[in-house]
């Protein structure tokens, strides 16, 4: 049989941690420093909201773009966290987690050939979401020096007459770096200036451990040429419960939603029930992670620091992103090894776009237990390759 | 930092020193003048250990008991409180709203020390207008920690 492949499918590239997660998953020993998602349950008053839901017999679907309710709900949380108005029938529309709005954000405004701004290193949805829209990614590669935000000379450096959208990924996974008002402030001139869009994807909005997260959107001029996603994963643990959303212009909101209705007709009715109580109720619930996760996020960073290892320090999402350089190895060489002769999983920073080079992805969505014990055999392991060096 | 302290270390009061500083971000000493603070205004009152003494070979019996009782002039509740709550094999006395006074609970080796203890010290307190005795059958989880069963972490091990 001819190849009945798509080409354009065929030529993205798998997950960089694909070969990787296959080594760890074999190893039932393994501790992992690796998960890119929260270690708390939902709390409980929402999972018990969703099982409500389940015995009250709401299971139908709900109107394509999200329950009425939720999405009122959605607007009331925007305009308390950022002080933004959003319609709740026109510039809202729930979707699968944050990773469907940034594949159907970007099918709605690229033509063929335009090109998508993507700063690395990042989540691994972009670049493939953008070759798919038709769009040519564009890699803008962040810099330690700058604590991995993204700069006005770099962004301006990298705008053609062919540029479409900027995506944002701050708070940043994987290196934990954020934006503040006056890093935003910055862009937003250059992104006016050349009159170009801006996906901003939010959802670590709610883990920021040093003043309160800031949206691109409350930048004046900002938030009539955005689609802010956001969603519930990171913020109140939902990461099985796949619910996300975008708030933008009517204009582009209008056309994801075809694209919602057609490929998924809406998200799961279940989870959008337990989500309207997050939002009513949960408040409380993300304080409490937030206090945890700025726990360990200090632990690491003292740890770091004793052990001597390079490490901004990042004041956002659960990651942290140390410098491996001085091993004179490569990130996915280091990370092999010390899977092998101590059997903890760390993420190389390649994952994440080749500037990830010489970097380690470890997650503190772990226990503070758990830390301890994966830290310890770090230092043993970085201990032993000094002592290889000399 | 002493409602976050507070919470840490009323989860884990074996908390080492110096993780507790680095975790609150400040200097070993100030956590050290602020636990000797709270000790000294009596917030914190003592660091005990949960014990689940189901896993043991060790009986230990308790009970939850309702007491009523007829408040004394000018003394409120305190004066019978304080008879109670003298026995050492009283654990805990609360003043309760709603319909009996006070909330008694106790630890004995075996059913009838409790028994024992309600008929004969309890209930024959002068002000004691009646009681009622609730064994504990099983500890689901206590002082919010659940006795019932572990928590496995269920995640994929690596996710981007």
């Amino acid at each position: 049989m001819r190849n009945m492949l798509s080409d354009k499918v065929m030529a993205l590239k798998p997950s960089g941690i694909r070969k990787f997660f296959d080594i760890v998953s074999e190893m039932d020993d393994a501790i992992s420093l690796g998960v890119g998602e929260p270690d708390f349950d939902t709390p409980w008053h929402i999972r018990d909201e969703g099982i409500y839901s389940l015995e009250k017999g709401r299971t139908f679907y709900t109107s394509n773009a999200g329950l009425k309710e939720l999405k009122e709900e959605i607007c009331n949380y925007t305009k308390r966290k950022q002080g933004v108005t959003y319609d709740p029938i026109h510039e809202v529309l729930v979707t699968v987690g944050g990773s469907e709005a940034i594949d159907i954000g970007l099918r709605a405004v690229v033509n063929p050939g335009d090109e998508v701004l993507i700063p690395q290193p990042s989540f691994v949805s972009y670049e493939p979401c953008a070759i798919m829209a038709g769009g040519v990614p564009v890699i803008i590669e962040l810099k330690a020096e700058n604590e991995f935000r993204l700069t006005a000379q770099e962004l301006e450096d990298a705008i053609t007459d062919k540029t479409k959208i900027l995506v944002l990924p701050f708070p940043n996974n994987p290196t934990g770096a954020i934006m503040e008002r006056e890093d935003l402030e910055a862009i937003a001139e250059v992104i006016r200036k050349h009159d170009i869009l801006v996906m901003s994807d939010e959802i670590y909005a709610e883990l920021t451990y040093k003043e309160k997260h800031v949206s691109i959107v409350e930048i004046e001029g900002m938030q009539e040429r955005t689609i802010l996603i956001n969603g519930f994963s990171k913020s109140f643990a939902m990461t099985g419960w796949r619910l996300g959303y975008a708030c933008g212009p009517k204009a582009i909101i209008e056309q994801m939603l075809k694209l919602h209705q057609f490929a998924i007709m809406c998200a799961p009715t279940t989870s959008q029930y337990a989500a309207v109580e997050a939002l009513r109720n949960g408040d409380g619930d993300v304080q409490e992670m937030r206090t945890a996760y700025n726990q360990r996020r200090r632990y690491l960073m003292n740890a770091f620091r004793e052990m001597g290892l390079e490490c901004f320090e990042p004041f956002g999402a659960f990651y942290v992103f140390p410098c491996i350089k001085e091993f004179g190895m490569t990130s996915e060489e280091f990370a092999n090894r010390f899977l092998m002769e101590e059997k903890v999983a760390v993420v190389p920073g390649t994952a994440f776009g080749d500037c990830g080079e010489g970097y380690l992805r470890i997650s503190y969505a772990y226990s503070l237990d758990n830390l301890k014990l994966a830290i310890g055999k770090l230092a043993n392991f970085v201990e032993r390759l000094r002592s290889e060096q000399k | 930092m002493r409602e976050e302290l507070l919470a840490i270390v009323e989860r884990n009061s074996r908390i080492d020193l110096k993780e507790l500083a680095v975790i609150l971000g400040v200097e070993e000493i100030d956590v050290v003048n602020e636990l000797a603070a709270l000790e000294a205004e009596g917030i914190i009152c003592g660091y005990h250990t949960m014990i689940d003494w189901e896993k043991t070979s060790i009986e230990k019996v308790s009970a939850l008991i309702e007491v009523r009782v007829t408040p004394q002039r000018g003394q409120g509740f305190d004066n019978i409180a304080e008879r109670i709550y003298k026995y050492p094999e009283v654990t805990s006395v609360y003043l309760i709203s709603g319909g009996y006074d006070l909330l008694v609970t106790l630890e004995g080796k075996s059913l009838k020390e409790i028994s024992g203890f309600v008929s004969d010290k309890l209930s024959t307190l002068d002000s004691v207008l009646s009681t009622a005795t609730h064994f504990i059958l099983k500890k689901y989880k206590d002082h919010g920690t659940i006795l019932a069963k572990k928590n496995e972490d269920t995640r994929e091990k690596v996710t981007p």
